[in-house]
């Protein structure tokens, strides 16, 4: 003992066990590390199989993209709140009610769309902040209290339209929607100058015949996309770079020390369960303004879609881990993958296999990575 | 070095704490002045860890009173405890193995840049404070990215006790801080606990390891069964007293006797 004093004197030297991390190894641990692999790999297997097919033409590069950013919205929803260690099961119905409850406020009460929207926002809002706070005064795991609510939620939303138009399906809302101020937002397109002096540029197709001859064939950015790149840059930012990022790892990864320093856990599991439900109605509003109707069966399965690309992402389930750009690479994977399977005309149900196996693949990846991070052995 | 010519920062005044029929605590007083380390000592089950969790505030004692800088105190909380000036460091809940040292270090308290209502946090300025913290505690961090997971048990407890000192930390509660360690990180960790000391902050170091206790400690209290059997200076006990006190006496002493050896 006489020597501790000194012991920590010479610990400023070097210490001779701890090896050096090399540059590549350091690259290795990082969340996205499986995504952006993953990504690579799709992209160069599809150019190579599906290159010639139009998929990566400007109609081809559209259509994808939409897949990808519909994955997206949800997964940064999903991929905070898991960060923050909890699930929500709920966002699939969420997405389903979301849509019901506009077509039902914009079509059947004949209210204006714009507060439909609102209405509807709000209403998600507060479901999701009742998610958080049954799970944060209950302390029962988030998958039951969520689990409960699929049901509740997919209950009502084939309910009331059968109850009230005797269909399950609400169509009119892009009638509705001519000429609402807030409806363009979800459904609307931007940039479509950009497309129109590509096509002059001769850099993309235009229509040959039919109405719109001469027209770029892809005449603007759907905002769905911008939703999605909007979502994904700012939680990205919120979650490494702020005091609430902070915040957010520190009660998924150990709630309990995180209260002993004074971080309000609660409140932030909260205001993540809001947040996914706001991830969710974004999705709805947009697939409702893009479709002009809304279905009692939307949004099935979607939660574990967006799990899974959360969890491709490096995610834990643990919570504590993860990055929204990782998140945001796995939807664009699927996003790909899906659309690409059908360009290269493969038989589409192929794809829940591949959802299955990469999801095998990225769970055992994340896990070995764990261990590099947290000297685990 | 040991300030018995401070008054006491803390001062528990016959504490007794009551679990229904259970009574963990039974009159218990204790003291620690600025300055000093004041062991705590006792087996398993003995209500060393109650008697902490009362002192940082996350029990109310059922009877007894607590006095801080000689004022008689009423903690509701582990947040008004800590921002009195007592701060836990406990062996297991100190840190998040997957984030990084300086978001453990700033957890709860991070420096931030207002931008809009954005309030972003002050990397910059976070990292480089939580490097100097660790490198006057004598530890060099590879860098502050570095998960608190790559860290040894003993460089963990270490992150935590320099975080409560930066923070302003009066008393300092180590809560079994060597109990799960090996020999040379315990000895980081006692080197830590003289540094800290030395600064003028009053240490109360929790533990049943009376070598670990003897190597840095000025006062001894050895807790039994709910009450204290005493309280020893340093120099005035020697390490059987001490072992047999916290056995509670005899059968200790057969049981060394066929061990061949002080346990």
């Amino acid at each position: 003992m006489a020597e501790s004093g000194q012991g920590a004197a010479t610990a400023l030297a070097k210490d001779e066990r701890v090896k050096e991390i090399s540059g590549l190894r350091k690259a290795l641990i990082r969340p996205e590390l499986g995504a952006i692999v993953g990504t690579i790999a799709v992209f160069v297997f599809f150019v190579a199989f599906a290159g010639d097919s139009g998929m990566f033409n400007a109609q081809g590069v559209l259509n994808w993209s939409i897949v990808s950013a519909q994955f997206m919205i949800i997964a940064v929803g999903a991929c905070m709140l898991m960060i923050a260690g909890e699930f929500d099961l709920s966002v699939g119905s969420m997405i389903g009610f979301a849509g019901m409850s506009i077509a039902i406020i914009s079509v059947t009460l004949q209210w204006p769309v714009w507060i439909a929207i609102l209405l509807t926002l709000a209403l998600c809002v507060a479901i999701g902040a009742l998610n958080g706070f049954i799970v944060v005064r209950t302390g029962l795991p988030s998958f039951i209290v969520t689990l409960a609510f699929l049901f509740i939620l997919r209950g009502f939303t084939i309910f009331f339209p059968q109850l009230i138009e005797r269909q399950t399906i609400i169509g009119g809302i892009d009638d509705a929607a001519e000429g609402d101020w807030l409806a363009p937002v979800f459904g609307g397109k931007i940039g479509g100058w950009i497309f129109d002096w590509l096509a002059e540029m001769e850099m993309i197709a235009v229509f040959e015949r039919g109405t719109r001859e001469g027209e770029p064939i892809v005449n603007g950015i759907p905002m769905l996309i911008v939703w999605a790149l909007v979502l994904v840059a700012v939680a990205h930012v919120v979650l490494t770079r702020t005091q609430f990022g902070n915040w957010v790892f520190a009660s998924g990864g150990d709630a309990q020390a995180a209260r002993y320093v004074g971080v309000p856990v609660n409140r932030v599991k909260i205001l993540m369960f809001m947040f996914t439900a706001f991830c969710a109605f974004v999705f709805a509003t947009c697939q409702v303004m893009e479709f002009g109707s809304a279905g009692a069966d939307r949004g099935l399965l979607k939660e574990f879609e967006a799990i899974i690309a959360v969890v491709i992402g490096g995610a834990l389930l643990t919570g504590g881990y993860g990055s929204v750009i990782g998140a945001a690479l796995g939807a664009l994977i699927f996003g790909v993958v899906q659309q690409g399977l059908f360009f290269a005309g493969v038989e589409s149900s192929l794809f829940r296999v591949f959802l299955g196996v990469i999801l095998l693949f990225a769970v055992i990846l994340n896990t070995y990575i764990r261990r590099i991070i947290t000297g685990e052995r | 070095m040991s300030g018995f010519d401070h008054d006491p920062i803390v001062e528990m005044k016959d504490i007794a704490k009551h679990f229904g029929p259970v009574i963990a605590l039974n009159g218990v007083s204790f003291d620690v002045r600025p300055g000093e380390c004041h062991c705590l000592l006792g087996d398993n089950g003995a209500g060393k860890s109650t008697f902490i969790k009362t002192m940082s505030g996350v029990h109310k004692p059922t009877r007894g009173e607590i006095l801080f800088e000689g004022c008689q105190m009423n903690f509701d909380s582990p947040r008004d405890a800590m921002e009195a000036g007592i701060a836990t460091v406990y062996q297991d809940l100190a840190m998040i193995p997957l984030m990084s040292v300086t978001r453990n270090f700033w957890m709860g308290r991070e420096p931030v840049r207002k931008i809009g209502p954005m309030k972003f946090m002050d990397f910059a300025k976070a990292n480089q404070t939580t490097m100097d913290e660790m490198r006057k505690m004598g530890i060099n961090l590879r860098s502050p990215d570095q998960a608190v997971g790559t860290l040894s048990g003993g460089e963990r407890q270490t992150v935590a006790i320099a975080r409560a000192v930066y923070f302003g930390a009066k008393v300092l509660i180590l809560d079994e801080p060597t109990s799960a360690l090996g020999v040379r990180q315990t000895a980081n960790v006692l080197a830590t606990i003289d540094k800290v000391r030395k600064t003028g902050i009053g240490i109360v170091f929790i533990t049943h390891n009376v070598r670990h206790a003897l190597a840095v400690g000025d006062r001894f209290t050895v807790l039994n069964r709910g009450k204290t059997l005493g309280t020893a200076q340093r120099g005035q006990i020697t390490p059987e007293e001490l072992q047999d006190m916290m056995a509670g006496g005899q059968e200790m002493v057969a049981l060394e006797g066929s061990l061949g050896g002080t346990v």
